[in-house]
């Protein structure tokens, strides 16, 4: 029989946080054992929001898996729809024209920018500082207007097919890049005149959830969290595609890996995304925007894996095809479900309360984590 | 001692408040009071879906070719034809349209060669039941009917 150590042992508490926790973005349930306010471990418990995306794509043509896709990263729907487009191009050896491919550009980087504004506005939400969010919908707003003007929808956009586009740009497009791009940088000034010296934002955020560039190589993190840490590692630059490599811009880093350099890495980079999307606009060449497919669309047999550089980090898409309509087997490699796999790390030793900050500045979407 | 009278007076602080204030501008407002105010959607909108008849005649456009259904990841289209005996050509008899589970990907309107099938501005697809959510030939031709609030 155990013996009873003391009456009032109260040291070690195990508390559930979530899955309707309004901080856990979503339906994350984070099972912590706590001594007091120390956070001694945490464990992550996922899946309210499974669907089963990837058996869902044995059963859909190609061309039919594509709205799906979306509705993985909801935030950011237009990379997804660019990596999935994109491995099946690879799969069936399709050439996407050049203007496809800078309109193509053009509008990841403005997912980026809808992903990272409306990842500032909860984060910072999260943290106490109420302003942002509202300021961030504001702008979001804008990039969404963008979106729903060029193929008729806000958030899952299903913007582009296998080929090249559907839609061709509207009137204005160029023009309403630009007033964007002119009015977000603006914009990101405010908010980090809103934030960045803001001695509670720099108390709440300095030195919590710090995750080395070692430990980031072993747990597979990319995206901002990778970079915060000093790895200038983006796929855009390591291994362009879509063109990256003909526009002019920096990966933004910093040195200690902890959630105020994360933030820092972020708001940088909305000032390259809106240099990329500025450079794009102007250099926007004129042609075809949906290379040769045929509507019966049939990879040969075999099998692709194509990853992007989503907002959130690596987002890598695997096909394998077995020469019919229907992919065999799709995989999707989501960058939240990887960056989501260090938070125990970034948390132990931490205070309850930074547990909210960390979750928010991995940046993830439950979506994306379950599929 | 720059640093300590910064932090005495607040100065990052106020800083920040400066940027709300400069934000209150009415002109800056964004919300939108809906239903009162309705938003003003693109003209690719993606929202309810509308087959077209022709203007004059109004006959329909669709010519039952059922590539929209195929074209459906959802599989919610279904075509009803029956084959003319005198002209030697099918003719829409049927046409449904489960709304509920349509995910507006715009897949449908795009197969469709004759452009009979469009998905419209409208997006006001709430129904009291399960069944109202889904549209047959008549409510697909007429559209929805236009929703009144009082307030």
């Amino acid at each position: 029989m155990a013996t009873q150590t003391t009456f009032l042992d109260t040291n070690e508490l195990v508390l559930n946080m979530g899955p309707q926790h309004p901080s856990t973005h979503g339906v994350l349930r984070v099972i912590l054992k706590l001594d007091g306010e120390r956070v001694l471990g945490t464990e992550c418990v996922i899946g309210y929001l499974h669907r089963g995306v990837e058996k869902i794509a044995e059963n859909r043509t190609y061309q039919q898996f594509a709205p799906y896709v979306d509705r993985m990263d909801y935030v950011a729907a237009v990379s997804n729809g660019l990596g999935y487009c994109m491995a099946a191009e690879v799969l069936g050896g399709i050439e996407v024209p050049e203007r496809a491919q800078c309109v193509r550009v053009i509008l990841t980087e403005l997912n980026r920018i809808a992903s990272h504004l409306l990842w500032l506005g909860t984060h910072a939400l999260d943290i106490g500082a109420m302003t942002p969010v509202f300021y961030c919908f504001r702008e979001r707003e804008e990039v969404l207007k963008i979106f729903e003007k060029y193929c008729g929808a806000r958030l899952t956009t299903h913007s582009f097919r296998i080929g090249g586009l559907q839609y061709e740009t509207y009137d204005n497009f160029e023009k309403d890049c630009h007033t964007f791009c002119d009015w977000l940088d603006k914009k990101v000034d405010e908010y980090e005149e809103l934030l960045t010296t803001n001695r509670i934002w720099v108390g709440r955020t300095k030195g919590v959830g710090i995750l080395d560039a070692e430990a980031c190589k072993a747990y597979g993190v990319t995206g901002p969290v990778l970079r915060a840490a000093g790895v200038a590692w983006d796929l855009r630059k390591a291994q362009p595609y879509c063109g990256y490599e003909k526009y002019d811009f920096d990966i933004p880093t910093c040195q200690n890996g902890d959630t105020y350099d994360r933030y820092i890495v972020r708001m940088a980079e909305f000032r390259q995304s809106t240099r990329i999307i500025r450079q794009a606009v102007d250099s926007l060449p004129s042609g075809p925007i949906k290379g040769k497919v045929s509507k019966v669309f049939k990879p040969p047999i075999g099998e692709a894996y194509v990853s992007i550089e989503a907002p959130k980090g690596e987002l890598g898409y695997y096909i394998v095809s077995d020469g019919s309509v229907q992919p065999y087997r799709v995989r999707v490699r989501p960058p939240s479900f990887v960056n989501l796999q260090a938070l125990d790390e970034m948390c132990r030793g931490a205070l309850i309360a930074d547990v909210v900050a960390i979750i928010g500045t991995i940046d993830i979407v439950l979506g994306e984590v379950d599929r | 001692m720059k640093q300590f009278l910064k932090t005495i007076f607040l100065v990052d602080l106020l800083q920040g408040l400066w940027v709300t204030f400069r934000n209150q501008k009415p002109s800056l407002i964004y919300t939108e009071q809906y239903p009162k105010e309705r938003p003003s959607v693109a003209e690719r909108y993606r929202g309810a879906p509308r087959l077209n008849v022709h203007p004059d005649t109004d006959e329909t456009l669709c010519i039952a070719c059922n590539l929209c259904a195929l074209a459906c990841p959802e599989e919610l289209i279904v075509v009803g034809a029956e084959r003319n005996e005198e002209t030697r050509r099918k003719e829409l008899t049927t046409f449904t349209y489960d709304t509920s589970r349509c995910m507006f990907c715009g897949l449908c309107e795009d197969a469709c060669p004759v452009d009979a099938l469009e998905l419209t501005q409208d997006f006001e697809l709430a129904s009291y039941t399960r069944e109202g959510a889904v549209w047959d030939r008549q409510m697909l031709e007429e559209g929805p009917l236009p929703t009144e609030y009082k307030h």
